[in-house]
């Protein structure tokens, strides 16, 4: 039977609905950081900049989030991969009829949610340490070692889940082997078992690394003096972001990309030397050759494109300045601005001029009416977002005084939102004009 | 070369809760020999192999090895290798590291290793392949390397799991030959275990028969086949027809069992001498290559029995008759194709001949299932 060209359509509209939805918000928080507003912002696009790189890097709380986030990531990794091979041993090993009641009881931290266990790792280290006497300045109640801890309890399970899966496939007969060939039990378990888990030690510790990285609810209540990435980040929206977040996003996804396109190349090379018959100890060796590399392999190419990509952006970049564009922009806000403020004065105008002939009081009638949000003279910092929303925000130097200082001068003011406040109105026609 | 020790089973059980796997087995294995054990699969031959290698604990019994018992003595103290059935390569190591892995784990130097490696692949006829991977060889070359590893441990008695049963026909007749090769090359005892009674009977010296657990008999090949001590290793060893019936006269050497076919007079089981009386059910076994078709007067020690013809068959070297006892039990009758055609018509009735010598009769009992 041919295929419906309809059906086919409607199959790449909705392949496109669904990459959208997967990849649309990445690819926008890719914008925003090469984008010059100070809130991060992909649509009316301004200046292609990349200073919000340099303000990551010198973003002191950014740097050491990251810093902490790897120490706990290693710690955990280093923790979780052994007792999540300790954990799958003991469940290839254990009586078969109590392995369905220690898997489950070994499966459980994954189930129970993370805030629990970043409450119980707080309350049971908190009581340990005071039932050993100690200072709570002491090791137990240490922001890194409390966070290893409480990530350990559920991602050690995660890993082994992953040794479990690569252990069903061992031959146990290999180890049988190996004793009958006079090893003892720890020879047999290093030299033949062991290797057989390395590929699954690989993935676990990554698993564990990632899950550790970006874990949020276990480690809010268990950092102490040392916040990870993932609180930083949190914190800084609470008190309103600029795009160096998204620079950040834009280099972790393009380490991510490389190091995906770098694992595929290298399977399809093992994959292409095998088909053509070459043997795989000879695959497994050597350096690499460039032009052989390349051939016939998509994912080299891509890596290498991307590479050359990564690279050219970064020497641009040093040699770009963007300056020149943001002046242009400034002016063209600047000349929106006029015009909209002369727009406005002409609407006052006229409406003063309404009010005449129609009789007093119309004009005040409003000011009764609720006070929007955003411009509440006690409002910042109120909202999640903080005052990212208030239109002052958008200016990058002290304009964050300046909604304070128009509302309380103009007490009025408030009835349409300060529009008559110039300075207002110079930051926030910028969302108006589209470029 | 060692001259390899001998292995004794003395009164071996081994259960697993509720269920024996072998009951009561009573083996001596004399050093430097070639030893079987033959039986279908679930018989507990892979069982009695496990208590020997040290993997598995007899509940009762003792297991010696060139004089000493094995109790408590775990597979990696035991002068034994074994071969396992799925051989049990490891896939993670190149051939070479393979063979020498029982050097590798006695701290033997990597130098020392290489050495012993190229002596045994030039042993096994694989040269200069040392540095290859286990999945690059081809089954039977596996298989060699297998060999090789457990020579390389330098046992006294040698463990073989059906080592040859994943092969394909040519080179399993092949590796037979070679592998008895290399026993008489390195002298040790080997101990084989196997279903297929081909391998168990050109290979070895002796041979055990099991069933169900038990050993049934043990002797030499050429014994097995013809004088067996049981219905069961009379009829699993080899092709037997069956006359079964009760004994009408009895004498020291020869009873007359009264068959659906007729009297058959046979020779006495050496296994059933003086357990038969008169009027006991008996069960006659005659080889199809032993029955004839009648012809001329009765000689002295001659059956004559009578069966309806059901099928023919040609096979090349020899042609086959299938036929019917009264009592339905089928007879199978082969010829040597001597360029003679044979027509009959089925159904019609047919003379069979044998000698008195070459049917055995035993106490009837459990036959082996197809």
């Amino acid at each position: 039977m041919r295929q419906n060209p309809l059906i086919k359509v409607f199959l790449a509209i909705y392949l496109v609905i669904f990459f959208s939805y997967l990849l649309g918000p990445l690819v926008i928080m890719g914008i925003t950081a090469f984008n010059s507003p100070s809130f991060p912002k992909a649509a009316p696009w301004e200046c292609l900049t990349f200073e919000w790189f340099s303000v990551l890097a010198n973003d002191h709380r950014i740097m050491t989030g990251i810093r902490n986030s790897f120490i706990v990531g290693i710690g955990t990794v280093i923790l979780s991969v052994i007792i999540g091979l300790a954990g799958a041993l003991v469940l290839t090993q254990i009586w078969p009829k109590l392995r369905a009641t220690y898997y489950t009881i070994v499966i459980a931290p994954i189930l129970i949610p993370g805030v629990v266990l970043g409450i119980s790792t707080l309350v049971f280290w908190g009581r340990m340490n005071a039932f050993l006497g100690l200072s709570d300045e002491s090791f137990l109640q240490n922001g890194i070692f409390l966070t290893i801890i409480g990530q350990t309890t559920f991602i050690s399970s995660y890993c082994m889940l992953v040794f479990v899966a690569r252990l069903q496939r061992f031959d146990q007969g290999l180890t049988e082997a190996a004793l009958d060939l006079g090893a003892t039990h720890v020879q047999a378990f290093r030299k033949v078992m062991l290797p057989f888990l390395y590929p699954a030690m690989g993935s676990a510790a990554v698993l564990a690394f990632l899950a550790s990285f970006e874990n949020y609810n276990t480690t809010t209540f268990t950092f102490g003096k040392y916040p990870t990435l993932t609180i930083e980040l949190a914190q800084k929206v609470r008190y309103g972001i600029n795009p160096s977040i998204s620079a950040l996003a834009v280099i972790i996804v393009t380490i991510t990309i490389l190091g995906a396109l770098f694992y595929e190349m290298r399977k399809r090379r093992e994959a292409m030397a095998i088909a053509n018959g070459a043997p795989a100890s000879a695959v497994s060796g050597g350096g690499f050759k460039l032009p052989k590399m390349l051939a016939g392999n998509p994912a080299a190419i891509i890596l290498a494109l991307v590479l050359i990509g990564g690279i050219g952006t970064v020497l641009f970049a040093q040699a770009y300045n963007p300056q020149a564009c943001k002046v242009e922009v400034r002016e063209e806000k600047r000349k929106a601005t006029d015009k909209r403020i002369q727009e406005l004065q002409e609407k006052a105008k006229q409406r003063s001029l309404q009010e005449k002939l129609k009789g007093p009081d119309i004009f005040n009638q409003p000011a009764q009416s609720p006070v929007p949000p955003a411009q509440a003279p006690s409002n910042p910092g109120s909202g999640t977002f903080g005052d990212v929303f208030n239109p002052g925000n958008l200016d990058e130097g002290d304009a964050k005084k300046t909604p304070d200082k128009g509302s309380s001068l103009n007490p009025g003011s408030g009835t349409f939102g300060g529009v008559f406040n110039p300075k207002n109105l110079n930051e926030s026609s910028g969302k108006g004009t589209s470029q | 070369m060692s001259t390899g020790v001998g292995v004794d089973l003395d009164d071996v059980w081994v259960k697993f809760g509720d269920f024996v796997a072998v009951r009561e087995a009573n083996v001596s294995i004399k050093g430097g020999e070639f030893f079987s054990f033959l039986g279908p699969s679930g018989c507990g031959k892979t069982t009695i192999l496990r208590t020997v290698s040290g993997f598995q604990e007899p509940s009762q019994g003792e297991v010696r090895i060139g004089g000493t018992n094995m109790v408590g003595i775990g597979p990696n103290l035991r002068p034994t290798a074994l071969i396992f059935q799925n051989l049990a390569l490891f896939p993670l190591m190149p051939i070479w590291e393979n063979i020498t892995f029982s050097m590798e784990v006695r701290g033997a130097s990597k130098g020392e290793r290489r050495k012993r490696a190229d002596e045994l692949l030039e042993l096994i006829a694989l040269q200069g392949q040392g540095d290859k991977m286990v999945n690059e060889l081809s089954g039977g070359q596996k298989q060699r390397v297998a060999i090789a590893r457990a020579l390389c441990a330098e046992p006294d008695v040698l463990l073989l799991d059906e080592p040859l049963s994943a092969l394909d026909l040519k080179l399993r007749q092949h590796m037979r030959t070679e592998l008895r090769a290399i026993q008489k090359q390195v002298g040790i005892t080997f101990i084989y275990i196997t279903h297929d009674q081909g391998e168990a009977l050109t290979m070895s010296d002796n041979v055990a028969v099991m069933s169900a657990g038990v050993i049934d008999q043990i002797a030499d090949g050429r014994t097995i086949y013809d004088d067996p001590a049981s219905p069961f290793v009379a009829s699993f060893v080899g092709e037997n027809n069956v006359f079964s019936g009760k004994i009408k006269t009895i004498t020291k050497d020869y009873a007359v069992v009264d068959t659906p076919a007729g009297d058959l007079r046979a020779k006495i089981g050496t296994a059933a001498r003086g357990k038969l009386q008169k009027g006991n059910d008996a069960m006659a076994f005659v080889r199809p290559e032993a029955l004839a078709i009648a012809a001329g007067r009765k000689g002295k020690d001659e059956n004559r029995l009578t069966a309806s013809i059901k099928t023919e068959e040609f096979e090349g070297q020899s042609y086959n008759i299938f036929l019917n006892q009264a009592d339905g039990a089928e007879i199978k009758m082969s010829l040597v194709n001597q360029g003679q055609a044979y027509e009959h018509a089925p159904g019609s009735q047919m003379t069979l001949s044998c000698n008195a010598d070459q049917a055995v009769v035993l106490p009837a009992g459990a036959l082996a299932s197809e």
